[in-house]
């Protein structure tokens, strides 16, 4: 597994120690970029978080203009496994990569704690 | 009549956990009090959460009032309490014929008869329902539901409408193609504005970006997308390859709730799509 800075690494760890996750990251939300990651080997991370950045930001655009607000949670959901993400109030997304079988529930809190955690 | 109702209403008055709620309401929806139904039903069901008939009773009245999303509920909860139930077999068939899909409504249909195989409702809407099939499916015409014969009455499909008699088809369901043209629903915002256009045209290309980020991480095809808002739920299905279906509905109603709300609409949206094809 790839390792974060120590300051972004608790706060990833928050997420990582949720049984089933295979990953977390900080994105940058506005360009795409890793800010950290600790990733299992295989995963592809700047590909990904530029991929999450640019679903993240339609996504936005389209909840704005439905009327539903501000997305603060999404969760891609796929045959083998699932990406879920929020979005800091700095504009910055934790993203965590997980089993299909994860605890959706339990995830989401813990990456509203590390989106706390980032400000 | 009004004598039975007054009788009944007492002998409830009397004994509030009797099970004589089941006759007073089935009574008052057919005299089309639907309301002093609903309310009789639904007070009955809360003493007996536990009784497949109260189920069924209630998914009834909800069903002759439209609510056909919570009638599915009803009467999905009388199965699981009662695999066998045969009224609530009867009601998902109806259903199931009402969004199109005949295939779920035969083998409903065919499960209701195996447990009760001298209804000749049953045989008549199962002889209807394989014509379906073999003929034009989704564009085959409901089959009189009395088969259902507690069932209300069955309407003629509306070929023109992907999402006819689901609920919220006109502000909260939204079908688009790849390149975010509306093939149907509607999309209103909570000040009740048209917003349809707007957010489908965000919403293109969304179905392939979806795809690759899910192919990238190795997850295989994706089949979903939930979305939580400050102040409401989205979730995004693809029914079909490229196409993407849309379902939003306002904070309260549970994520977990509208991912079941978009399988329902995208089963009609699949037989939608596959009929114009």
């Amino acid at each position: 597994m790839t390792t974060a800075p120590a300051g972004f690494g608790r706060v990833l760890d928050l997420v990582t120690r949720v049984r089933g996750v295979r990953g977390a990251m900080l994105v940058a939300g506005d360009d795409g970029l890793v800010v950290a990651e600790q990733l299992m080997e295989g995963i592809k991370g700047p590909a990904v978080a530029a991929l999450a950045a640019s679903l993240a930001s339609r996504l936005r655009r389209a909840l704005e203009a439905a009327g539903v607000g501000a997305g603060q949670f999404w969760h891609l959901q796929a045959e083998q496994g699932a990406l879920l993400v929020v979005t800091a109030a700095s504009g910055v997304l934790v993203v965590a990569v997980a089993e299909p079988d994860v605890n959706v529930g339990l995830v989401r809190l813990e990456l509203l704690r590390a989106a706390e955690a980032v400000g | 009549m009004a004598d039975d109702v007054k009788a009944l209403s007492a002998e409830l008055a009397q004994d509030p956990d009797s099970l004589v709620f089941l006759r007073l309401a089935e009574l008052l929806r057919h005299k089309g009090q639907l309301d002093a139904a609903h309310r009789v039903a639904l007070t009955g069901l809360e003493r007996h959460p536990h009784l497949a008939d109260a189920h069924d009773l209630y998914a009834r009245i909800l069903a002759d009032k439209h609510d056909f999303e919570r009638a599915f509920d009803e009467w999905d909860m009388a199965l699981r309490i009662a695999p066998d139930h045969v009224g609530a077999l009867k009601g998902l068939a109806f259903l199931y014929f009402k969004v199109g899909d005949v295939q779920q409504a035969a083998a409903h249909l065919a499960a209701a008869q195996r447990v009760a195989p001298d209804d000749p409702g049953i045989a008549q809407a199962l002889a209807l329902a394989h014509g379906g099939e073999a003929g034009q499916s989704a564009a085959a015409p409901a089959p009189a539901p009395e088969p259902m014969a507690a069932a209300p009455a069955a309407q003629p499909l509306e070929e023109a409408r992907v999402f006819a008699g689901l609920e919220g088809a006109e502000e909260g369901l939204l079908l688009l193609d790849p390149s975010g043209r509306v093939l149907g629903g509607a999309l209103k915002n909570p000040a009740g504005r048209d917003v349809t256009d707007a957010v489908a045209a965000y919403l293109a290309g969304v179905s392939q970006e979806a795809g690759r980020t899910a192919k990238l991480l190795g997850l295989g095809s994706w089949t979903g997308l939930a979305a939580e808002g400050q102040h409401g739920h989205a979730h995004l299905t693809p029914p079909t390859g490229s196409a993407l279906l849309l379902v939003v509905r306002e904070r309260a109603v549970p994520m977990g709730r509208l991912a079941i709300m978009a399988q329902r609409a995208a089963v009609a949206a699949r037989r939608w799509l596959e009929a114009q094809a």
